[in-house]
């Protein structure tokens, strides 16, 4: 996945957030990723240190949650979170195709001063 | 979380205290606005657009070619919109197959977005569309995290790669309304295991149609078609 261009929109998205709210530095950004969003925590925190130097964000730190993958299981009219890469309802073995998180890749917050 | 806490609930007139200021926007929000007017002009103008993907080589283009001459055999336009980072070798085999064509080149980009879709799809000659055939990039990590405003998605795994390949990228796989197994007149040379092959699709993305198709000799490329059209709901 291309790491560097998503850092740079969510750092840019920061940016402009903390400057709406007449902010001086950003302290820290915290950020929603899926675990089925293809990106690589670990990449995005190598970006993040390279993209942030000469912005507001110099000395910022970088937080990560990771949202699980969650499934619908229209037999059970109930959620589950899958084992592995194969999606298959817990409770009645069927297969799921529909997912209700874990693509995610937000900016969730932002702690300025 | 205790020290979050205590940034949120800074003492009254402590200045220097972080303060928590909400953001929750996706980061690929201004691709998916993008998307979603692509999708409303498709719906307006009577286009199903459809985002092709798979690996480099496992025959999007001519997959493509034969898609587009059975479609005007059936009297249903076809246009497509081409995404390589160099060359239009494709676009040119595309339009010799007799569909409008538009070449995206993308320079060092690994994926199409909603933008460039746009900008393509309003350089297109003034003709009848109905089916508007996008190639993406050959990539199966990067174009699935961008909607293009389609209808629909058409992921295709060749006989030549690995029968897990679908195991390996599921991002990819799990977005797919459609995989299609192409060159399935190598399938034997190639040693392709078709049981292995179906399982992995089937595990991973239990929500795809799958079909089998081959390019060369024209086998399945009706049965495409048909799954094509039926994505006009």
């Amino acid at each position: 996945m291309h790491e560097f261009s998503l850092m740079q929109s969510a750092l840019e998205m920061a940016v402009d957030r903390a400057s709406q709210h007449g902010a001086e530095r950003i302290e820290r950004l915290t950020m929603r990723i899926g675990d089925l969003s293809g990106v690589v925590p670990e990449a995005l925190q190598f970006a993040f240190e390279v993209l942030r130097d000469g912005t507001c964000a110099a000395t910022a730190a970088l937080a990560i949650e990771r949202v699980p993958v969650r499934c619908h299981c229209s037999e059970c009219d109930a959620s589950f979170e899958p084992d592995g890469l194969v999606y298959v309802c817990p409770r009645c073995g069927a297969a799921s195709g529909d997912i209700r998180s874990g693509r995610e890749m937000e900016l969730a917050w932002i702690e300025v001063t | 979380m205790s020290d979050l806490d205590a940034m949120r609930a800074p003492e009254a007139g402590d200045r220097s205290a972080p303060r928590r200021v909400e953001v929750n926007e996706a980061i690929l929000r201004r691709n998916q606005s993008s998307a979603d007017e692509n999708r409303q002009i498709f719906r307006e103008r009577g286009w199903l657009a459809v985002n092709v993907l798979s690996s480099p080589g496992s025959g999007k283009t001519e997959l493509l070619c034969r898609t587009s001459e059975r479609l005007l055999q059936r009297g249903i336009h076809p246009a497509v919109v081409v995404g390589d980072l160099a060359t239009d070798n494709d676009a040119r085999r595309l339009q010799a197959a007799g569909a409008p064509v538009v070449q995206i080149v993308t320079g060092t980009l690994c994926h199409l977005d909603a933008d460039m879709v746009r900008r393509a799809v309003e350089s297109l000659p003034a003709a009848p569309v109905d089916v508007l055939l996008i190639e993406n990039v050959g990539n199966l990590v990067c174009p699935s995290a961008y909607d293009l405003g389609e209808a629909g998605r058409a992921v295709l795994l060749s006989v030549t790669e690995g029968e897990d390949k679908p195991r390996k990228y599921p991002t990819m796989f799990k977005s797919a309304t459609l995989v299609v197994i192409t060159k399935v007149d190598l399938a034997s040379p190639a040693g392709f295991d078709r049981d292995a092959a179906y399982s992995a699709i089937r595990g991973v993305a239990p929500q795809a149609a799958v079909l089998e198709t081959s390019a060369r000799t024209g086998a399945g490329i009706d049965a495409w078609i048909d799954a094509l059209l039926a994505l006009r709901q």
